[in-house]
């Protein structure tokens, strides 16, 4: 294997990680609030994460631009204070690839949290213990196998981020050419053992992880 | 002392009346099923807000309605034993029980859950789950998950029901047994007229969502307050129940006994 194939790779697995622990982090309160919350604009929340699952990717990324750019709403303020801007590096591709994968994990977790027995949760409550500690000791426990499919999920939909991502992050070569993007300057450029060599490790990784999620899913107890 | 219920609740077209008081003792909710038994015991765990009235425990406040007062079901002190057990199905019988010692330290929490399985003649099941259980063993972790925080009141509804008749007698008797114990209210929900008759110091009839009468079975069997409750503790209604039940024997037996001495 070529070398900027296997940083590709590499560096596709560093983003896909990454954008999965925080997916993780911001996913579980987040299905946790619309599935057992009760409050205004719930549906509007669930609506705004879900968009980038249907929206082209080019929108979302567009979008993220005008969040994130260095003109942008936040973007802006960053790099004036700092002088640091997140556009064109290996982070803006995680950014990119959280806000699209999200929606997957929030979903699937979302239906594990709802399936939780109401009783059971009642019946924490009627033996002293707050919201709080119920979640952590019976929701989210309950709910685990269906939390671990949407992150397996999520890090196969991260791992295939390809519109955003090169709207965010571009394509530079050995900086934020993750391997989607690779793949499609290989194909671009009519590199047909390179691209051959991607797909297959490609469809391996994302077989994988679909298989497992299917596992998990069926399994929720 | 004791427990003293006040509310009114609308559900839909259903609307819920219901005013008893118990002291420490055993007390049935009795009625069809749909009558608002469950929902009432609800509102006394707290897992059902009510629109008006006051629930009362051993002199504190659970809910008020006209200062818009709602202790959360979790400072009530109040057991509560669902139908379905609810036991944690992703813990031991061991951790079920401990779950139920919040607020007790660590130590005392590990001896009384020894007490608590001895009690309850789970040795050797410890470490099992829920899944791996009897009925009746599940019936018995579900109590001892209740009553290891020492409750001042304990709430069942309809627990029983899932039992075969002879499994369904032994419980009835652990529960008096535990009730005597603990001098505390015990309010049982049930729509098994023999359990009411037998279990019930004081029978709390529910009819359509009001209480129609609160008395000794003996005061309601000699002197039912309405048609509805002569209807409701008729023994005609006993044959129309489920024939894999003793329900009919039983209640042939107790029912004379009750009439005979009032």
């Amino acid at each position: 294997m070529e070398s900027s194939t296997l940083f590709s790779l590499r560096l596709s697995l560093q983003v896909a990680a990454v954008a999965t622990i925080l997916i993780f982090a911001a996913g579980v309160p987040i299905a946790y609030l619309l599935a057992r919350g009760v409050f205004r604009g719930r549906e509007v929340v669930d609506v705004l994460i879900t968009l980038p699952l249907v929206l082209p990717p080019t929108v979302t990324g567009y979008l993220l631009i005008v969040l994130l750019g260095r003109n942008g709403i936040i973007g802006g303020t960053l790099y004036r204070w700092t002088g640091w801007s997140i556009m064109f590096t290996w982070q803006a591709a995680v950014i990119a690839s959280f806000v699209v994968a999200l929606p997957l994990m929030v979903k699937t977790a979302r239906a594990a949290i709802e399936t939780v027995d109401r009783n059971l949760i009642d019946a924490s409550a009627t033996l002293g213990h707050s919201e709080l500690w119920t979640v952590v000791r019976v929701t989210l426990p309950l709910a685990q196998r269906g939390i671990v499919a949407g992150l397996v999920l999520a890090f196969a939909r991260a791992l295939g981020e390809f519109g955003a991502t090169l709207m965010l992050a571009g394509n530079i070569p050995g900086r934020t050419d993750t391997m989607p993007i690779a793949m499609y300057a290989a194909a671009a450029s009519g590199d047909r053992s390179g691209a051959n060599v991607m797909v297959l490790l490609f469809t391996a990784i994302s077989g994988a992880c679909l298989y497992a999620a299917n596992r998990l899913g069926r399994r929720t107890a | 002392m004791g427990l003293s219920v006040s509310i009114s609740k609308k559900l839909g077209t259903f609307s819920l009346d219901a005013e008893w008081a118990v002291d420490d003792e055993l007390a049935v909710l009795f009625g069809y099923s749909g009558s608002g038994k469950s929902l009432t015991l609800r509102a006394v765990a707290g897992l059902l807000i009510p629109d008006r009235g006051t629930i009362e425990l051993n002199g504190q406040i659970l809910f008020s309605g006209d200062d818009g007062r709602v202790v959360p079901t979790q400072l009530r002190s109040i057991g509560f034993v669902f139908q379905d057990l609810a036991l944690f199905p992703h813990m031991t019988v061991e951790e079920n029980i401990l779950y139920g010692g919040h607020g007790v330290s660590s130590r005392e929490r590990q001896e009384r859950c020894r007490d608590m399985v001895r009690r309850f003649r789970l040795t050797g099941l410890e470490h099992r789950r829920p899944v791996d259980l009897s009925g009746g063993q599940r019936q018995r972790v579900a109590l001892a998950r209740t009553l290891i925080r020492r409750p001042a009141a304990l709430l069942l509804d309809e627990p029983f029901s899932a039992l075969d008749a002879p499994l369904r007698r032994e419980m009835r008797g652990l529960l008096r047994e535990v009730q005597r114990e603990l001098r505390i209210p015990v309010v049982l929900v049930t729509h098994d007229l023999t359990e009411a008759l037998e279990l019930a110091d004081m029978l709390i009839l529910y009819v359509d969502g009001r209480v129609e009468q609160c008395a000794t079975p003996r005061e309601v069997v000699k002197q039912p307050a309405s048609g509805s409750v002569r209807r409701l503790i008729s023994p005609e209604l006993f044959q129309h129940r489920d024939k894999h039940d003793d329900n009919q024997e039983r209640a042939a037996s107790i029912l004379p006994i009750c009439c005979a001495g009032a």
